[in-house]
């Protein structure tokens, strides 16, 4: 199962290193881990998706906690959360086919951000699931290639 | 004012032959690490020369500083490492860049394992040089990363206090661990003012000493409404202080204890509710006891697959309590069905008003009668010296109090088994890396952390080998460290798993020895050599007697084996070697 774990970490050298090589050192299975600044300088949020079990994600909590550059970690499991990636896509359109793909992207609300004769490169943005969806309806045209951010997540406020 | 000229030096990469210029506000960086050091409470200091600590060693000159110099870094740190473990006390270790460095990674990996408190300072080349394959560089906070509870380079000066300070308070608290502190050559000798102490504040690290009370409350009523509970004490009790509450709550309550070989002497083994040493090689009734009991409270101790056997079939019937500091450690193993994270003192002593006397008649009379059925024993031989009379004999002369150090592997064993002890920090040993050739190092760092003690290194010849030019070192300090060889001739561990497993393949397993004795005597000890069963006795008082440091070796049986064993992925009930029980009867 993949769980989504948000982590505040301070923003010195070495702390990703640290981080990944926590997470290989004790092998569990990292599925994605975007890393980026937050409002204060000096801390930087790290959201990893992890697979595994309750028991893996537990321990992977309790590991990351011990780390001394990290601040804060927050597993996700359970909570009403909005989680977001960002893709990249460039794929073939021969002439014939271009209004097909125009639709296409126009169905999953992305946006052509290069064109050229032969191709598009598409911007995508949303969940893990609609941009696999996006890859899988954009294999039959043909993908040159293909760049992703992995997950950042938020959990909702609750409304009063 | 003091000046420092690469010429001076040569043998390194370069400070670039900077020339500091000292005015009384500001301190020069090596300054700040020794006043740090004198700061934190530091008397006593392991370390290595080298090229970019030069500047520190010319500071540390001038500086009240006990110094001990090993024969190799390994060496030093295994001896900061054991000067921690005897005092309770911060170890120090300094190393230069490159193979200095490298060459810790074994002693800062055995702390890690065994959550000793240590800081570990290195030297590292010129700031500007890191990246480019300079002479002796090597990034060592990127090696030590994953055994290490904290490190950090310090690339300017006006941090390096506040680095330093940081890393004996993360080294020291919570569970404590090795910390590496790496310092460029060029940051040693920059000057900036110096900044007195202040509360170290780390926003990342917490320490929960304070256990929860409700979950205080379960532990202890969970206890009292057992019919045959166990203690199940590790290293984490030794570290806490807590071995008084212990026996406070265990003698109050009337719970069995069982230690880990870390946790030896934190219990009195002469009591008859302590079951001594669990798991592999542990006493055949603890494991029993373990394996039939209601309740297991695990104290300061980590459910290690050495302790446990087969985890799917360990302690079967039993409600589990998990005593800790590291919430990390619970649950990681097994499932735990009362957490309690905090300081084994503090949740000890709240427990004591909570918990109340049973009298389990029926439950200490089955551990009684295992006690009485499966003794620790071996078979008397005419022919060889055993090893077991060796510790034995040991244990009687030194009335128990010695220190006892151990390198890895058979004669380990024999001395966490024959030999008891009633006090803690008086087994010195690497259990969770478990490090050959810890044994000499370490006896020498608990003699400079002992002075007054007797302090004897049980070890075996493979492991002596490793580290035996540390007994110079013994004898340059004035260290009277004892040292038994058991001598067998053989990797005595491995040839019994080739014995016991591969069909008495002993692949690689023996080794040519020197003759020990007189290897010690070629260094300024004394040695002793002995295979005559009948002068034992006479040998061990001659050994104790020496004034000196002294090496006996004893040739022993050279295929004895450790017995009971919980064979790899075994349940821990079921132990081979407890027919000798039958051979007895």
């Amino acid at each position: 199962m993949k769980h989504v774990i948000s982590a505040l970490v301070q923003n010195k050298p070495g702390v990703l290193a640290h981080v990944a090589g926590m997470f290989a050192a004790r092998a569990f299975n990292i599925d994605s881990l975007v890393v980026g600044r937050t409002d204060d300088p000096d801390l930087s949020r790290m959201t990893i998706v992890v697979i595994g079990d309750n028991r893996v994600v537990e321990q992977v909590r309790k590991q990351l906690a011990k780390i001394v550059s990290v601040v804060k970690v927050q597993d996700f499991v359970g909570q009403d959360i909005v989680a977001r990636a960002l893709m990249l896509i460039t794929i073939n359109t021969p002439a014939e086919k271009r209004p097909e793909v125009l639709a296409l992207i126009d169905m999953f609300d992305s946006k052509v951000v290069d064109i050229g004769q032969k191709f598009v490169m598409v911007e995508i943005c949303g969940p893990d699931s609609k941009i696999e969806a996006f890859i899988d309806a954009c294999k039959p045209y043909g993908i040159k290639s293909v760049a992703r951010s992995g997950t950042i997540a938020m959990a909702r406020n609750k409304r009063n | 004012m003091s000046s420092l000229n690469c010429d001076d030096c040569g043998a390194c990469a370069g400070c670039g032959g900077f020339v500091p210029v000292e005015n009384e506000e500001l301190k020069q960086g090596s300054q700040i690490i020794v006043d740090v050091l004198l700061e934190q409470g530091v008397d006593t200091v392991f370390g290595y020369l080298g090229g970019v600590v030069l500047p520190l060693f010319d500071k540390i000159y001038d500086s009240p500083l006990n110094f001990i110099i090993p024969r190799h870094e390994q060496g030093g740190c295994h001896m900061a490492d054991a000067y921690a473990r005897a005092t309770g006390k911060t170890g120090v270790m300094i190393a230069t860049s490159g193979p200095g460095a490298t060459n810790l990674v074994t002693g800062i990996a055995t702390a890690m394992m065994d959550s000793v408190p240590l800081v570990a300072i290195t030297g590292q080349v010129r700031t500007e040089l890191i990246g480019n394959d300079a002479f002796q560089e090597v990034d060592i906070t990127g090696v030590t990363r994953p055994i290490t509870k904290h490190n950090v380079i310090v690339k300017d000066v006006k941090h390096l206090a506040s680095a330093l300070r940081e890393a004996f308070y993360i080294a020291s608290t919570g569970r404590p661990g090795p910390v590496l502190v790496d310092i460029p050559v060029d940051v040693a000798v920059a000057t900036t003012k110096w900044t007195p102490p202040t509360e170290v504040k780390l926003p990342g690290y917490r320490v929960r000493t304070k256990g929860h009370k409700k979950q205080i409350e379960m532990a202890a009523d969970a206890i009292n409404n057992s019919k045959k509970p166990v203690f199940y004490v590790g290293g984490g009790v030794v570290i806490s202080g807590a071995s008084e509450q212990l026996r406070k709550v265990a003698q109050k309550a009337n719970v069995a204890v069982t230690t880990t070989l870390m946790a030896l002497g934190t219990y009195d083994q002469s009591r008859p509710e302590s079951l001594d040493m669990l798991g592999m090689h542990g006493a055949a009734y603890a494991n029993f006891a373990v394996q039939e009991c209601d309740l297991l409270v695990a104290i300061g101790s980590r459910f290690e697959d050495r302790v446990t056997g087969n985890l799917k079939t360990f302690c079967p019937n039993a409600k589990i309590i998990h005593i800790d500091i590291d919430p990390a450690s619970i649950s990681k193993n097994v499932s735990v069905d009362i957490p309690v994270v905090g300081d084994a003192k503090y949740i000890l002593s709240q427990m004591l008003d909570l918990v109340e006397f049973r009298e389990r008649k029926e439950w200490f009379n089955y551990i009684a009668k295992l006690k009485k059925n499966y003794p620790l024993c071996y078979n008397k031989s005419d022919k060889y010296i055993k090893p077991q009379e060796v510790i034995e004999e040991l244990y009687k002369q030194t009335k128990g109090e010695a220190i006892i150090c151990t390198g890895v592997g058979q004669h380990q064993m024999w001395a966490a088994q024959f030999y008891k002890y009633s006090k803690p920090r008086h087994f010195i040993s690497s259990g969770g890396l478990g490090t050959m050739g810890f044994g000499l190092p370490s006896a020498v760092g608990a003699q400079v952390a002992c002075p007054g003690a007797t302090v004897i290194d049980i070890d075996g010849d493979s492991s002596f080998n490793m580290t035996l030019t540390e007994l110079s070192t013994a004898v340059m300090y004035d260290l009277p460290v004892k040292v038994i060889v058991l001598n067998n001739g053989y990797m005595g561990m491995v040839r019994q798993w080739q014995e016991l497993f591969y069909n008495k393949r002993y692949s690689q397993s023996s080794l040519k020895n020197p003759n020990f004795a007189k290897v010690a005597a070629s260094m300024g000890a004394t040695g002793i050599s002995l295979s005559e069963p009948s002068k034992l006795s006479e040998a061990i008082e001659k050994l104790l007697k020496e004034a000196g440091p002294c090496v006996l070796e004893v040739k022993i049986e050279p295929e004895e084996n450790v017995w009971p064993m919980v064979a790899a992925g075994k349940s821990l009930h079921e132990m081979d070697g407890l027919d000798i029980f039958e051979s007895m009867a």
